[in-house]
């Protein structure tokens, strides 16, 4: 099975890997190829690890835990540690007041303060994404407030969104994200276009450029020689710094991360969210949705818990443990 | 800047290689028309190598010019539209129509000037309105654009047949005969007006945001909403431009023949499909160059011309555009594999190796949203 | 226990079910409007006009449920016609020779079609629009674009079967073939499957080279058919006659609800396309409509029935997006 849970939610993986153990127990092997840890070490017995095309030998899953497997297929040690207490008392850069989408999600209230994270969890179909497109101005609310730096704002598109400093990163990459044929510097500054022209208005070619280096090379240092290259060359790593580097080049207050890291090797991981921390504390407030409780719990400094369209508990990373997480989301 | 300087490759390759990595379909299209005139230079030296043949040319590749690049940026978008030739006719039957009301022998020269550019204004007045009717029903109705393109296909030439019982309509002032048969410099007016498109089109497409937008849009219209781009309205003006062009077509078209008829030139049509994607312009949308495709058509006139010196029919002619067509893709799909080949030996090593092409897990994705 | 009226309106949502009312009301306009519209006569005559337009469409739908699109069946039929009228000329024969000639040579050229789409990973309709040029002028080039008048008497002399005349009896027969082929032989699952993901039909284990050889050689086999019953109804045969009429197919076989992303379409849905069109046009010309006003009629309905399915089912999509994450 070459990557089989690429595309599916967390009840269908679970579900696929009770049918894997039921094929097992019939005397099935099973050759399980993947880049989540989780299922690895919940279905796999033995595991071979592939790095740049190199066998770095075969285990027994249960000599290791997860962090010797991510050592293995990086080649970094990762250390996880909590987020300090955000003691920031700034008024909020996002407010959202009883927001409701009948159907979706109902009285919402979150606020996120610059340079703060606020991690948002839930299973899929919670409403999270929803909730987002709405903040991004895709997905119009039935009733409820949405404020930007204390002023009341109606977002009827993307644009006015972006124009209140508003910016989305998708949950999926590979057809909402990125244009993946095209070119990394197209993709660069599709969302500042118009910020571009100069005269007769045609693109200023010293101003697109610029933007590209400073975004692409200097603040995302994307692994590539040449910005013209079509985007899908890149490793899903890269490819979601391209993503951040598009939005960043719209100077946003708000950002709002959907599952940044989905199709993200571990490895990548790590440097995705110095990205983000980096965003944080030059004063970007961060709503981050994940459904993985590990990278909440490690990655902002306030968790909301989502369950059917409401939001259902705010916890301290500080104070609370997976355990008691897992009990909120699956209630 | 990095962008550039990065991209110089360490060991000097030849020139000739660079170009055909960065741009294979133009080289492939050079090297046809080469093949093409030494084929022909061969056969009919006298004839075919004159200027008389060259001004012949260019007399001849105007029309179908101009309404290939009215295919072209639809094409772009990742669509189509097959109303070209339909409002090409019904934009030069209004303004025949004007012309022949208001423009009688003894009226005054003014009164003529007046006339034509009243014409001229009908006549874009009608396509802009086809144009942006199209564009609607595809962007904002999400309808197919080959079914769109169908409709209005049929509607604007049944609308054309309605009008004019099927006639035509003829005889014009010489300021627009002007435009199909005569010369500046030398150099037929019509060719001018085709070459003023071509740069128009190539600097809309290349330096403009509509034309990246565009580009964007043709590759997936979704992650470009996504990114703030008004996809909606972009695709409105991508049928709007459209029908424009395919309003200067009408004017080439009605000099040249001096008249206006529901359905000429309709055999253009599936010609105009075949000289863009033939010109490197991806019939799946998001890639296209206006210089291939002014290959593209060069090559196809050498090829009509040439066969006409030798005594061919016409019809001979055809049926070897359609077979250069498909060599044309077949030589295509040959480079991609060798390419790709090449590439992946280059690549295997780097850390980039995952992403070559084919990524497995992607493949049959669920439908989101 | 299903309520008997959301049963109802379930029925009404149905593309086909939702054309066949349409058409019931115009058939009742129109016989209100014109005494002749309901005669046999006029019906008889008005399937018969039609039969050519129907049996192409069969082949055009199975190449557009499997997610491709073909622009040279015209093509192919004045090809396979012009052969076999040819052959039948110098050789003599009867109809069974006829048909089989005529099917065999669509059916070859139906087959070039798809080599080269799945050889070349080309888009079908630039691959099909190549070819029918290629055909097409090939077929004037050599003939010099003359035409066929003397053909055998058995072949113009009129037919029928049971008092239904020959072209709606081929026409009949294609369908009948069409359905077969499509809801009652495991192929056509697999066509549907093609149609719907090319990529998840080839895991299960479809020969896609195999299905494509099917659908576009089927086009080719029933554009045969069509070539024949065109020059059997015309009693001669001109090269250009059946050409120009691809979009309009095309326009049949969409309004009857066939997707052109493929995976979607039925046999009754392209009936009752073409039947609209036909009454359309008919009942116009019963009540003394200039024939010139059909194209703008035509072009209008095309229009109107795509923005109308389109806005609909963006409304259902709407609708359903309450649960969708």
């Amino acid at each position: 099975m070459d990557e089989p849970t690429a595309s599916l939610t967390h009840e269908e993986v679970a579900a696929l890997l009770a049918t894997i153990h039921e094929l097992n127990r019939q005397g099935i092997a099973t050759v399980f190829v993947s880049h989540r840890l989780d299922e690895v070490m919940t279905i796999a017995e033995r595991v071979t690890v592939l790095r740049d095309g190199h066998n770095l030998g075969t285990y027994w899953v249960r000599e290791l835990d997860r962090r010797r497997l991510a050592e293995l297929i990086t080649g970094h040690v990762f250390e996880s540690s909590l987020k300090p207490a955000f003691s920031v008392k700034s008024a909020p850069m996002l407010e959202v007041r009883g927001l409701t989408r009948e159907g979706q999600y109902h009285n919402i209230e979150l606020e996120v303060r610059p340079g703060e994270i606020v991690g948002l969890i839930g299973r899929l179909g919670a409403g999270r994404t929803e909730l987002a497109l709405s903040l991004f101005g895709m997905n119009p609310p039935d009733s409820g407030e949405i404020w930007v730096d204390g002023k009341q704002v109606q977002l009827r598109t993307n644009q006015d969104a972006i124009r209140h400093k508003i910016a989305y990163v998708s949950e999926d990459r590979l057809s909402l994200g990125l244009v993946m044929p095209q070119t990394i510097a197209d993709n660069a500054v599709v969302s500042v276009l118009d910020r571009l022209t100069g005269p007769l208005g045609l693109i200023d070619e010293t101003h697109r450029t610029e933007t590209i280096k400073r975004w692409i090379f200097q603040e995302l240092r994307v692994k590539t020689n040449n910005a013209e290259r079509p985007v899908q060359q890149l490793s899903g790593g890269n490819q979601q710094r391209v993503v951040l580097a598009k939005w960043l080049a719209t100077d946003p207050r708000v950002l709002l991360l959907d599952s940044p890291t989905v199709g993200v090797d571990i490895g990548a991981k790590a440097g995705i969210f110095q990205v983000v921390d980096a965003l944080a504390k030059r004063g970007i407030g961060i709503l981050l949705i994940s459904d993985e409780i590990e990278e909440v719990l490690y990655q902002s400094h306030r968790i909301l818990v989502m369950r059917s369209g409401a939001i259902v508990g705010t916890y301290d990373p500080r104070r609370v443990s997976e355990q008691e997480l897992r009990e909120a989301i699956y209630a | 800047m990095p962008t550039e300087a990065a991209a110089t490759p360490p060991p000097a390759r030849p020139a000739v290689i660079a170009l055909c990595e960065r741009d294979p379909t133009v080289v492939m299209l050079a090297g046809l028309i080469c093949v093409a005139i030494l084929f022909f230079g061969s056969f009919a030296p006298a004839r075919f190598l004159s200027a008389e043949t060259l001004r012949s040319m260019a007399f001849q590749m105007p029309e179908l010019g101009i309404l290939a690049l009215a295919m072209m940026i639809p094409l772009m978008s990742g669509g189509l539209n097959l109303a070209i030739i339909a409002t090409a006719n019904l934009s030069a039957l209004v303004m025949a129509a004007i012309l022949t009301r208001l423009i009688a022998p003894g009226t005054s020269p003014v009164a003529d000037g007046s006339a034509v550019a009243l014409a001229l204004a009908a006549g874009f007045t009608t396509a802009f309105v086809i144009g942006f009717i199209t564009g609607a029903i595809v962007a904002f109705l999400r309808v197919h654009p080959i079914l769109v393109t169908l409709g209005t296909m049929t509607a604007v030439k049944g609308l054309a047949v309605y009008a004019t019982n099927g006639g035509v309509i003829g005889g014009f002032p010489s300021v627009i005969l002007f435009l199909g048969n005569g010369s500046m410099l030398g150099i037929p007016a019509s060719m001018i007006l085709f070459l003023l498109c071509t740069i128009l089109v190539g600097v809309m497409m290349n330096h403009t945001p509509f034309g990246v937008s565009v580009r964007m849009i043709g590759s997936n219209e979704k992650a470009t909403r996504y990114s703030g781009v008004p996809t909606g309205w972009i695709l409105v003006w991508v049928y709007v431009v459209s029908s424009l062009l395919c309003w200067v077509a009408a004017v080439v078209m009605m000099a040249r023949f001096n008249s206006a008829r529901a359905g000429y030139a309709e055999s253009y049509l599936l010609i105009t499909i075949l000289a863009a994607v033939l010109g490197g312009i991806d019939p799946n949308g998001g890639f296209g160059k206006v210089l291939g495709l002014t290959l593209s058509l060069v090559l196809l006139q050498i090829i009509s011309t040439g066969f006409n010196l030798l005594g061919f029919s016409p019809h001979l002619t055809e049926a070897i555009w359609g077979a250069t067509m498909i060599l044309a893709i077949a030589i295509g799909v040959i480079r991609e594999q060798l390419t790709s080949r090449l590439w992946f030996r280059r690549t295997r090593d780097s850390e980039s190796a995952r992403s070559v092409g084919v990524v497995p897990e992607e493949t049959g994705i669920r439908e989101r949203i | 226990m299903p309520n008997s009226g959301s049963v109802i309106k379930a029925a009404f949502r149905r593309h086909d079910v939702q054309l066949a009312g349409i058409i019931c009301v115009m058939a009742l306009v129109f016989s209100t409007l014109s005494r002749t519209f309901l005669s046999a006569g006029n019906l008889v005559a008005l399937l018969e006009n039609y039969s050519v337009m129907a049996i192409m469409a069969c082949g055009l739908l199975v190449v557009l449920i499997s997610g491709g699109i073909d622009i040279s069946f015209a093509a192919v039929a004045a090809v396979s016609q012009y052969l076999t009228a040819i052959i039948i000329i110098q050789l003599g024969g009867n109809w069974v020779l006829a048909f089989v000639l005529s099917a065999g040579f669509g059916f070859l050229l139906g087959i070039v079609n798809a080599l080269l789409i799945y050889f070349l990973k080309a888009l079908s309709v630039i691959v099909t629009i190549s070819t029918m040029t290629f055909y097409f002028s090939m077929l004037l080039f050599v003939t010099d674009g003359k035409s066929l008048y003397d053909l055998p008497d058995w072949f113009t002399a009129d037919l029928s079967l049971f008092g239904i005349p020959f072209p709606i009896v081929v026409a009949t027969t294609a369908l009948l073939l069409t359905v077969l082929l499509l809801s009652r032989l495991a192929l056509g699952l697999q066509i549907y499957a093609l149609g719907g993901n090319p990529e998840a039909a080839k895991r299960v284990g479809c020969n896609l080279l195999g299905l494509h050889c099917l659908v576009y050689g089927y086009s080719g086999l029933v554009a045969g058919f069509a070539g024949l019953v065109e020059a059997h109804r015309v009693e001669e045969v001109v090269p250009g006659a059946l050409i120009g009429r691809e979009l309009d197919v095309l326009a049949a076989v969409v309004l009857g609800g066939a997707s052109l992303l493929g995976g979607t379409g039925t046999v009754s849905g392209t009936i009752f396309g073409i039947v609209l069109l036909a009454i359309l046009q008919n009942g116009l010309t019963l009540l003394g409509v200039s024939s010139y006003s059909f194209g703008l009629v035509t072009g209008l309905v095309i229009l109107i029935s795509v923005s109308v399915t389109a806005y609909a089912a963006m409304r259902q999509r709407k609708r359903s997006a309450v649960n969708a994450d």
